[in-house]
């Protein structure tokens, strides 16, 4: 980080910010070969996620999770790691602060609230410690055992609220009695949820402030500790790193860890704040999004609310898009892949402008990674 | 349990594990030239949607698998492209690919998800080897994929152990600049076998809807894209123990189904999940056995994976 001046903050947003424009401009040229109007879509776009009170508390709400996911892949990615398993610490969180929302009745909500989500935080902990492990002691690369790990973790979270069968079968353990044939747990008592900011209709919880405070500590713990300090090392030149007597396997675990308990406080915070149960279908789709905010952030956590605050309203303009344009809310799903893709491989957009290599200390975030070394 | 429980179970196996076996054996020959693809289950997904797409609007289950092969081809020309000519982080690279490809093909293939049916390809019985008891139900009652898959396996050995231009391939994955002086082209054989994987993976996923679950669903691979990236460490990048690895995935990814008709399957329906868990447990479990350095070197993982060639930077 070092100094702040104006000239490397907008240096470091070019490639961000021409990857969002071109994806947008690419979208529009798919609109048009589909023979939809690229221009009213984006206007209806634009209104649902800014447009008015409404559009502007939706766009917080969907950026609330993604500030989390992000930063948690952006810690990962500062180790040198991949932590493709926000996904499923995320859903593992939820289950974890769930089953403590939903027992426990009668704590007061300043005992009760925070218990549910350091349950949420400790069951993505553990999530991500896994692929941490696995990879210190084996050697096991963390993209495969995370991604594997989602799928277990959402059948895992499945199980949980599984409603048995006709028969009277054994339902998953945090199933809800009440809910007849339906799959979900019941709501979390009402000590711990995330209080209102603004009630309905605008519906934006706490949530939003602790995921702000989140990128607040973690840019701090991240560039202004000695821990953080090794982390970057580690995931910039482990060699260097062991050379200098870090413990690069301490290092790899403890950010796996962490990128872990980040998701998990994602997945607490959605249940908490927003829908006070879970039920199968509510997916870990944000964990994967928080791999886009985290590229399209540059792993800087004030990069990545920015990111998540894009991101955000992507998702919360879609739907007044489709009804407005008739253009496929889906389109946005390709959009934020081509960002993804942009930001991903920024060589791509480089070549695009023509853009000169950025010099070194703006590249950070340089991702260094070997497969297996 | 009886006889015939097995019997299905590892027919179901080897037809199940065939799109895994055509994923990795493709990714076999992207890694033995250097380059990691880690957009396999995009390229499958891809696959899998414009297949079931072709053949619905052609009535032509073939056309259906070459359209599938080309895109495939055409999504790891990007990877190629990104990697060896920009020489961007192939890690980074490859995910973004998978993501592109499961957007991509959810947005394109939302239409084709009420097509029930769309034709397939033909399934026949081998004359003679079909009527031997026990093998020939498990080997020789299959789908023309399947047994494109039984070729393929010993034809990809084949290649790469005992032909010339399979030295070249394992050449330019141990050391480029060895194979560049020799006078090969590294970065053009690498365009071409990653491109041969992305084939392959897009025929893997023409194999699961135009054979194995003949229909579209959005992210219907599940994760076998990623399975067959774990099968090759596995495999130690041979095509012929990728084989037996994908119908031993097969085999394991079918288990569920054949287990939840049993009496006490019946009685405690939530151990599905667990069952369902399998594969994927599995898979790490593959992986951590496959990745310790020793098992690495034993195994032969190609020693330039991963590492863009930049004939200036020779002798690095």
């Amino acid at each position: 980080m070092g100094g702040i001046s104006l000239r490397r903050i907008g240096r470091a947003l070019l490639v961000p910010a021409l990857a969002v424009i071109t994806a947008l401009l690419i979208g529009a040229v798919v609109m048009l070969i589909f023979g939809d109007d690229p221009l009213a879509a984006y206007r209806g776009l634009f209104s649902g996620a800014f447009g008015n009170g409404r559009a502007w508390s939706t766009t917080i709400r969907k950026m609330t999770p993604l500030i989390l996911t992000g930063l948690s892949v952006s810690v990962a990615f500062k180790a040198g790691l991949f932590n493709i398993g926000a996904s499923g610490q995320f859903l593992i969180g939820t289950v974890f602060s769930v089953a403590v929302g939903v027992s426990f009745e009668g704590l007061p909500i300043y005992v009760h609230l925070p218990l549910a989500l350091l349950a949420g935080i400790l069951g993505g902990m553990l999530w991500g410690a896994i692929p941490g492990m696995l990879k210190v002691f084996t050697g096991a690369h963390e993209v495969i055992v995370t991604i594997m790990l989602n799928y277990v973790g959402a059948l895992f979270a499945g199980w949980t609220v599984y409603a048995g069968g006709t028969q009277g079968q054994r339902p998953g353990p945090l199933w809800d009695p009440t809910a007849g044939a339906i799959s979900e747990t019941a709501d979390v008592f009402p000590s711990a949820q995330l209080p209102w900011i603004f009630g309905p209709p605008y519906r934006v919880h706490w949530g939003v402030v602790l995921a702000l405070l989140a990128a607040v500590l973690i840019w701090w713990l991240i560039f202004r500790t000695t821990v953080g300090f090794e982390m970057r090392t580690v995931g910039q030149n482990p060699r260097a790193a062991r050379y200098a007597g870090m413990s690069v396997s301490r290092m790899v675990i403890l950010a796996m860890v962490m990128a872990g308990g980040l998701a998990g406080l994602a997945g607490a915070i959605e249940t908490l704040g927003l829908n006070h149960k879970f039920a199968p279908e509510f997916s870990g789709a944000v964990g994967f999004d928080g791999i886009t905010v985290a590229l399209l952030g540059q792993t800087n956590p004030f990069g990545v609310i920015l990111a998540a605050f894009m991101l955000g309203a992507l998702d919360a303009g879609a739907a007044r898009m489709q009804f407005q344009s008739g253009v496929a809310a889906d389109i946005i799903q390709v959009i934020q892949a081509l960002v993804l893709a942009f930001v991903a491989a920024p060589a791509i957009i480089r070549q695009l402008f023509r853009l000169r290599r950025i010099p070194e200390q703006i590249e950070e975030t340089t991702l260094r990674t070997s497969w297996g070394g | 349990m009886e006889l015939v429980f097995f019997v299905n179970l590892f027919a179901a196996g080897i037809r199940s594990g065939t799109a895994i076996l055509f994923a990795s054996i493709g990714e076999i020959f992207a890694e033995r030239a250097g380059v990691l693809n880690l957009g396999v289950e995009g390229m499958m997904l891809m696959g899998a949607m414009t297949a079931f797409g072709t053949a619905h609007a052609t009535g032509n289950p073939w056309l259906g698998l070459l359209v599938a092969a080309v895109m495939g081809g055409l999504l790891a020309l990007l990877h190629a492209f990104v990697t060896i000519t920009l020489r961007a982080d192939q890690v980074v690279s490859g995910l973004a690919l998978t993501f592109v490809g499961t957007g991509l093909s959810a947005v394109l293939g939302a239409g084709l998800i009420e097509v029930r049916t769309a034709p397939r390809l033909p399934a026949f019985h081998i004359p003679l080897l079909a009527d031997i008891p026990i093998v020939g139900p498990i080997f020789f009652q299959h789908n023309i994929i399947v047994y494109l898959g039984f070729l393929l396996a010993p034809l990809a050995w084949f290649y790469i152990y005992r032909t010339r231009p399979g030295l070249e391939l394992r050449a330019i994955g141990e050391y480029p600049a060895a194979a560049d002086v020799q006078g090969i082209n590294v970065n053009a054989q690498r365009y071409l076998y990653v491109i041969a994987g992305g084939v392959l993976a897009g025929m893997g996923g023409a194999a699961l809807s135009l054979a194995i679950t003949p229909l579209w669903l959005e992210g219907m691979t599940a994760g076998q894209g990623w399975i067959a990236i774990g099968l090759v460490i596995f495999a130690g990048w041979n095509p012929l123990r990728a084989a037996l690895g994908s119908y031993l995935f097969g085999a394991i990814r079918r288990l569920p189904l054949d287990l939840q008709i049993l009496p006490i399957f019946l009685r405690n329906p939530t151990w599905g999940y667990f069952t369902n868990m399998l594969p994927y447990l599995f898979t790490i479990i593959v992986l951590v056995i496959g990745s310790r350095e020793a098992m690495r070197k034993r195994m032969g993982s190609p020693a330039a994976l991963g590492q863009p060639y930049a004939r200036e930077e020779r002798g690095a």
